[in-house]
């Protein structure tokens, strides 16, 4: 019985009458769990009940506390009829489960109905006790801690990245049943509320067993997504990093006493024996070796274990966390083979290998006394739990870790030292390689035990290798772990839909996703980049088809936190040179480069080469140096489609999908250069498929990269120069576009230094001696050189008008608005080049949907309406938050559906940010610097610590262990690369047969431009996170709950993580004109979702939510019948913030502090 | 101008759905007011327009049309809060800012003077309500506004009117209304609760501050919780003790002698002090009948609600005519009110001073020159 839910039901308020005649209500509440459900009396006669019942207790699983929600059942009592319900809360106790997080949840939950909304309030209380349970291969995964946000939490550092996770879950749609046909919508729309917080509760589990496996703690960058198949079903699948966190103790000075103080203090007397026990239980159950709190104590045993493990290994104090994560996996190793190859279920005897050396690592154990019955549990009966584990240790734990020094080094070279040492000692073999991106990668992991996987691996290399994805969904990352960025990397496939018919094995939908991202592996090869980061997965469905999306940034990353100790020197050697030059420069080969790009040196360094303009999907890294400020730019297409059916609508859609992407490409690059800028950073991409269209909508952020030569302008070329009217017609065009650019330099204030251009034609800089081991990829650089989406060859980028069609591009070049004054807005988490925050901000999400009233529409009017659509959109935005001047629009994020034929839905969620008025730019500047130097300082003292790679970088530990620190970060060896060679020129040139020749395959890919640039600067502009502002708001007495999408609320400080959000509702109304209309239908719902979602928080103790985001906004509407219907997905991290001025003051931040008091905002 | 609104709408035909939702609610106060004032969406954009906000933020006018039907959405959706502020503070549906929650609710609960003034002592009944059409055309406020006024009223008159302690301090509880509001809508309450009539063409020239500071000297005095803030009942209704005692104040004109005495002690005082002095002495018994016999009729309901009327017809009419100023009418009354603690056979003095008090300050308040 591994835990104990408790709740308790306070009080209600504001119910709604249920009784006409009394107008009261006889309210009573239901409280299920699982299959149990207890009930509190009845409260006659009150719209605020005081029910104030017992706690109603409930003993299970902590598989099934996971997956399953509390539900909240508020019903009014009738003696003759049947009971009406009034609405249901749906609590999610995941955050109760990791020892870290809340550990009540108590407050005022609004009271939802799927038909009328929300209908009144419930005061609730709820704790969960965690039990021990030591079995190894149990199927839950409580402790693992979820973070939305795409980057390391603040109040964490990373240890360890061990890489990608993903998961998916498949179910039929309850809405396609056939029983939907004999039930009420209520009870259907809350069947498919209950079954998708149970589907997500079951990924989130898998996921967290699978960051088991790989030894981590925790998953940052967690996507989580719905995908509504209707008849053929509901998949539900996640993304994320998995990695080991440590909090940072800065933020906790006694990093011990949260922890076991988390639990116990808010529990009473009773409670508190068994609570303290069992969150400690759980993080040494749960193997996930690193935890803030133990670093500290668990040096005596990192200490007495791992010296057996890692003698070379210096053991410096912050070490003694790599150590127990390889240690878990050194255990893996050992057993795997004691059990050679069997799929099967866990045997006895591995479990209690493992158990009985798990309890023993952990120093926890040791604190508390109680906790030997606890632990009891039947399934690790013959563990000995005494508190005397320091003997235990001794007696079981040598003897496991002693033989995988002699069997599984090929195994550890995902960690540390070990790496190193092996690395030189084995040569670069692929095997190696390939486990070693395998290792950590740990993708598409099943169900099966760690070890035999591990084990697995490296015997069949070939067949693992294929489901290795060294992925990364984060956007943002420590100062030094991204060494070169290649450019976006993405990939598209057609599918058509089929029932799935086993929901158990949803063996097609992973196979989809696998192909996908082999494709997004093989094309960031292409580009001489070993790993992907800031990847993300989508899709988009009509009726039987689906296309599938997956896009990131291909980009090389540090290896040289995989060392450790000795080599310690030698990395602040590295730091000493240009930071991060390296980030801008090229990956691939310049005499044999993956498509033609004009190279030319950087424009800060001066020593390697970079490329003209540089795509990317990430966030601005901190360390890049930017000139100006940057925006927000969109590329925005509709195309028609001719109505199909099943394969021929695939294929319609399969041919009209290059095009589309080509189209997106060149928008965006014009409309970059229109604005004078040479990089574009947080680019997505989105198709949309309708029946009659479809939508492309890319956004990104431009800017101009200081290290990347100055944009050429752009030249406008008559096809038919004889006529003199269409001359004079394209000069004056030239003209305009001339003087946007002109402009828009000056609005973004993109005055780059004077350089004499030099470009790199073919004289072989010095730079190439570097010991470089270039890949060779000829046949698939060939390839891609007819890929030119670039368009990088021209000095000045030349538009041909040859016909209408062009001269409509330019118009529309040319159309969109300028931002009006006071305003910026960008796509990424903050504005390069603004520093001045304040902590005003306001968070919102707004919805249009467009009817097209003529169907016969061209491409052309098309474009028009949709672009009008997203431009009107902004406008409204800008106008609505005029107050909020001067404010940058955050983290824009647009979400475009086709929901029916000739209707278009555009959902934007973004949060405006408030800037000092008082505060000059240089003010800010300077302040900006400072705070700068600080934030690198904190970010040095991150990566002090090792980040454990797993994506192939098998040449930086050998040149950083030799001493070749290379300021731009050695490339790595071919070797890796070049295994999959084949099969990824097939794909590679069959996905250029299609662009060219419109092939009829359904799979697509596509590689997009890139580059890599440099700057010099030893102080780099960056997003200055410390965020100073001026503490403006008022003090309210009411909880407020702040919400944003990006990772931080500027001019405060998270100091805990309290869990993530997720929540899927369903509203729906047959009453639709007499609620407001579809406006008003959906105003009120998405007003009740952020209702619930800041209740929630509060429940939690938190006050604001970062990361926050909708993943999903589906609406349908029939106002014939006077119905609606919409479903919303959101998620984000709740948290606990402090304002920076309630912190003590350190002599900077009052200093800043000081400069901005003055000005005040809107709040909140 | 139409024009542009005209356009706009046609647009607005092909945006099917079109919504803004702000974690914290954002509302604009000069589009609140708009929609206070009843306005529909394209009046409202029209008079924005006008007020120039586009040329300051560049915006077309769809852009301000979505803006204002956004705005008015989430004012439909915040209304039933509004009419239970004590709900607005702890609901969560709207994220609002307490300073902000505080506007809107005092917003909403003001009201126009001109149509105050139309329903002010009339009975809140569902009658009046449909005679909104003709208040709204007579004072050119909308009849939505008008209905919106004439709700809160009754809203307020319901809760307050079954409550025991202080009026004001119970509306203040309730509504959550800053003080001076919930003085006024006392006096509202006051006013429909004893029916005084403020209709007839007499009273025309009165202001609704004139009457609110009248009801609020008759709830200061004249009720039961004036006497005893701790007795535990309704500061709406007229202490009829009092009323029953103010009948004993007949012998101030009944008894000959007293009213020559009465009269003899006010002229020595004003005599040389005016300029109207000769009207006064004149006018001295008419006047002093006319203020006891108010007093002795105010058991009869009926002569309750012509409190006001009578005042005028038996006291401020008599002596505008003789073009007394304020000053003179204040110099009389205190004259009058003090020389009756004089005479020796007078023996009400303490139900005197509660009636003249307010008698005194009504009048004065009354008298426009």
């Amino acid at each position: 019985m591994p835990g104990k839910l408790k709740a308790k039901i306070v009080a209600g308020r504001h119910l709604p009458v249920m009784d006409r005649a009394s107008d009261l209500t006889d309210a009573f509440v239901e409280v299920k769990f699982g299959n149990t459900t207890f009930k509190t009396d009845v409260c006659p006669k009150s719209l605020n009940p005081q029910w104030n019942s017992e706690w109603f207790k409930f003993e299970v699983d902590d598989e099934d506390l996971q997956d399953e929600p509390l539900q909240i059942t508020v019903l009014d009592h009738d003696t003759y009829s049947a009971n009406d319900a009034i609405g249901k809360v749906y609590i999610d106790i995941d955050p109760l489960l990791c020892s870290e997080a809340a550990t009540v949840i108590s407050g005022w939950f609004p009271i939802y109905d799927t038909i009328h909304g929300i209908r009144g309030e419930i005061n609730v209380l709820v704790k969960v006790d965690l039990f021990n349970d030591l079995n190894r291969f149990r199927q839950s995964s409580c402790g693992v801690k979820f973070f939305c946000t795409m980057s390391i939490p603040r109040c964490f550092r990373a240890m360890v990245i061990h890489g990608f996770v993903e998961e998916l879950v498949v179910n039929e749609d309850p809405e396609y049943q056939w029983i939907d046909r004999i039930r009420t919508p209520r009870a259907s729309n809350e069947a498919r509320q209950r079954l998708i917080s149970l589907m997500s509760g079951e990924l989130q589990r898998k996921i967290g067993l699978k960051v088991l496996e790989m030894g981590g703690n925790a998953v940052v960058g967690y996507l989580q997504c719905f995908d509504l198949e209707g008849e053929s079903g509901l998949v539900v699948r996640a993304i994320g990093t998995a990695c080991t966190l440590d909090k940072i103790s800065s933020t906790c000075p006694a990093a011990v006493v949260p922890n076991l103080s988390n639990s116990s203090p808010s529990k009473d007397m009773k409670d508190s024996l068994q609570a303290v026990p069992s969150t400690l239980g759980c993080r040494s159950t749960h193997s996930s070796p690193v935890h803030s709190a133990s670093s500290r104590l668990s040096q005596g045993f990192s200490v007495s274990v791992p010296t057996l493990l890692f003698a070379g290994m210096k053991n410096r104090q912050r070490s003694s966390e790599g150590p127990r994560a390889r240690q878990c996996r050194a255990v893996f190793g050992e057993e795997a083979p004691g059990v050679p190859l069997s799929s099967g279920p866990p045997t006895p005897l591995r479990a209690q290998t493992f158990s009985s050396f798990s309890p023993s690592k952990s120093y926890s154990r040791q604190s508390s006394s109680s906790d030997t019955e606890l632990s009891l549990t039947p399934k690790t009966a013959r563990i000995c739990l005494s508190p005397s584990s320091p003997l235990h240790q001794c007696k079981s734990s040598p003897l496991p870790t002693m033989v995988p020094r002699s069997r599984t080094p090929p195994l550890l070279h995902v960690s540390q030292s070990d790496t190193a040492m092996l690395r030189k000692s084995v040569s670069f073999s692929e095997d190696l390689l390939l486990v070693a991106s395998g290792m950590g990668s740990g993708g598409s992991a099943g169900k099966e035990a760690g070890p035999l996987k591990a084990l697995l691996r490296q015997q069949t290399q070939s067949a693992l290798e294929q489901r290795e994805f060294p992925f990364f969904t984060l956007t943002g990352f420590p100062v030094g772990f991204l060494l070169h960025v290649g450019g976006v990397v993405s990939a598209r496939s057609v599918k058509l839909l089929d029932r799935i018919h086993n929901p158990d094995e949803p063996e097609t939908r992973d196979a989809w996703w696998e192909e996908i991202r082999q494709e997004i592996k093989s094309h960031a090869k292409a580009l001489g980049c070993h790993a992907v980061v800031g990847y993300s997965e989508s899709t988009s469905i009509c009726e039987e088809v689906c296309i599938l999306s997956a896009s990131g940034t291909a980009a090389i990353l540090s290896s040289r936190f995989m060392q450790d100790g000795a080599l310690d020197t030698e990395h602040r050697f590295e730091d000493t040179a240009p930071p991060a030059c390296g980030f801008c420069h090229i990956p691939y080969d310049e005499l044999n480069m993956p498509f033609p790009a004009q190279l030319t040196y950087c424009h800060c360094c001066r020593r390697h080469k970079v490329p003209d303009v540089l795509f990317t999907t990430i966030d601005v890294p901190t360390e890049a140096s930017i000139t100006g400020k940057g925006c927000l730019i969109q590329a925005r297409l509709c195309r028609t489609k001719k109505k199909a059916q099943g394969e021929g609508n695939a294929t319609a859609i399969s041919n009209l999908l290059p095009f589309l992407e080509y189209e997106l490409h060149t928008q965006l690059l014009n409309k970059l250069k229109l604005r004078g800028m040479n990089a574009l950073f947080g680019l997505r991409v989105q198709i949309s498929v309708g029946d009659t269209m479809l939508l492309g909508l890319a956004s990104a952020t431009g800017v101009y990269l200081t290290a990347l030569p100055s944009p050429g302008g752009i030249q406008i070329a008559g096809k038919t120069p004889s006529d003199l009217t269409y001359e004079q017609h394209v000069s004056n065009m030239q003209k305009k576009i001339n003087d946007t650019i002109a402009k828009n330099k000056e609005l973004y204030e993109i005055s780059p230094p004077e350089w004499v251009e030099e470009v790199i034609g073919s004289p072989i800089p010095e730079s190439r001696q570097r010991s470089r081991i270039f890949r060779s990829h000829s046949e698939s650089s060939d390839e891609v050189l007819e890929l030119d989406l670039s368009h990088g060859k021209k000095d000045a980028f030349v538009l041909e008008i040859d016909d209408t069609d062009a001269i409509e591009d330019i118009h529309s070049l040319l159309t969109d608005a300028p931002t009006p004054p006071g305003f910026y807005s960008c796509n990424t988490e903050i504005m390069p080049g603004i520093y001045n925050w304040t902590s005003s901000l306001q968070m919102f999400t707004s919805v249009r949907v467009f009817r097209l009233s003529n169907a016969n529409l061209t491409n052309q009017g098309l474009n028009k309406i949709f672009n009008d659509l997203c431009e009107n959109l902004l406008k409204s935005l800008y106008f609505k938050l005029r107050s909020m001047v001067p404010c940058c629009l955050c983290h824009v994020n647009f979400i475009v559906a086709v929901p029916e034929d000739e209707l278009i839905q555009v959902a934007v969620t973004a949060v405006a940010m408030s800037l000092d008025k008082d505060q000059t730019q240089e003010n800010g500047r300077q302040s900006g610097d400072k705070t700068l130097m600080k934030a690198i300082t904190e970010n040095e003292e991150q990566l002090q610590f090792p980040l454990e790679l797993s994506a192939e970088c098998p040449s930086n530990p050998l040149s950083s262990a030799k001493g070749l620190s290379e300021v731009s970060g050695p490339l790595p060896s071919a070797r890796a690369p070049s295994v999959d060679h084949s099969s990824f020129t097939d794909r590679c040139s069959s996905w250029i047969e299609q662009i060219r020749l419109k092939a009829h395959t359904i799979r697509r890919g596509s590689i997009k431009t890139t580059s890599s640039l440099e700057k010099s600067s030893p102080l780099p502009d960056s997003r200055s996170r410390s965020l100073r502002s001026n503490r403006s708001c008022p003090s309210s007495s009411v909880a407020v709950v702040k919400m944003t999408p990006l990772s931080f609320l500027p001019g405060t400080k998270i100091i805990k993580y309290l869990g993530i959000i997720n929540m899927f509702f369903i509203r729906e109304t047959t009453s639709l004109r007499e609620e407001g209309g579809v406006s008003g239908f959906l105003h009120s719902f998405i007003a009740e979702v952020f209702a619930m979602v800041r209740a929630h928080v509060a429940a939690l103790g938190g006050n604001a939510v970062v990361s926050y985001s909708m993943k999903e906004c589906v609406f349908m509407e029939n106002p014939n019948k006077n119905q609606a219907q919409c479903l919303i997905n959101v998620s984000g991290d709740a948290v606990i913030f402090i304002r920076e001025s309630e912190l003590e003051a350190t002599p900077s931040q009052t200093q800043s502090g000081n400069v901005q008091t003055s000005s005040n905002g809107e709040g909140t | 101008m139409l024009l542009v609104v005209n356009t706009a709408a046609v647009v607005k035909m092909s945006v099917e759905l079109d919504v803004f939702v702000g974690n914290t609610t954002i509302m604009d106060k000069e589009v609140y007011q708009l929609w206070l004032n009843g306005y529909t969406v394209s009046d409202a954009v029209k008079v924005r327009m006008e007020g120039g906000v586009m040329e300051e933020c560049e915006a077309s006018a769809d852009v301000l049309l979505s803006d204002t039907m956004d705005q008015f959405r989430t004012f439909q959706m915040c209304e039933r809060l509004l009419q239970n502020p004590a709900k607005l503070a702890n609901q969560l549906l709207f994220q609002i800012p307490p300073d902000r929650q505080a506007m809107l609710i005092e917003r909403y609960y003001a009201f126009d003077d001109a149509f105050v003034r139309e329903v002010l002592g009339k009975k809140l009944s569902k009658g009046t309500k449909k005679d909104l059409d003709d208040v709204s055309a007579k004072t050119g406020i909308t009849l939505k506004s008008c209905r919106r006024q004439f709700d809160n009223f009754k809203r307020v008159f319901k809760v307050v009117e079954e409550l025991k302690g202080p009026l004001v301090e119970n509306i203040k509880q309730h509504f959550l209304l800053p003080d001076p509001l919930a003085r006024d809508y006392a006096a509202i309450v006051f006013f429909a609760n004893n029916r005084f009539e403020t209709g007839k063409k007499k009273l025309q020239y009165l202001t609704f501050h004139d009457f609110a500071f009248c009801a609020g000297q008759l709830i200061n005095n004249w009720t039961v919780g004036a006497v005893d803030n701790m007795v535990e009942d309704m500061d709406v209704d007229l202490d009829k003790e009092f009323l029953q005692d103010l009948k004993d104040l007949k012998i101030l004109i009944a008894d000959k002698d007293l009213l020559d005495q009465h009269k003899s002690l006010v002229c020595v005082a004003l005599r040389g002090k005016t300029k109207v002095f000769n009207e006064m002495e004149a006018n001295f018994k008419n006047l002093s009948r006319g203020l006891v016999n108010i007093a002795a009729k105010l058991t009869n309901p009926k002569d309750v609600r012509d409190f006001f009327i009578d005042l005028i017809e038996k006291f401020i009419e008599p002596c505008r005519s003789d073009r007394w100023t304020a000053t003179d009418v204040n110099l009389y009354l205190t004259h009058y009110t003090n020389s009756a603690h004089i005479l020796d056979s007078f023996k009400h003095q303490t139900v005197w001073t509660r009636y003249m008090g307010v008698i005194k300050s009504c009048i004065l308040r009354m008298y426009h020159e």
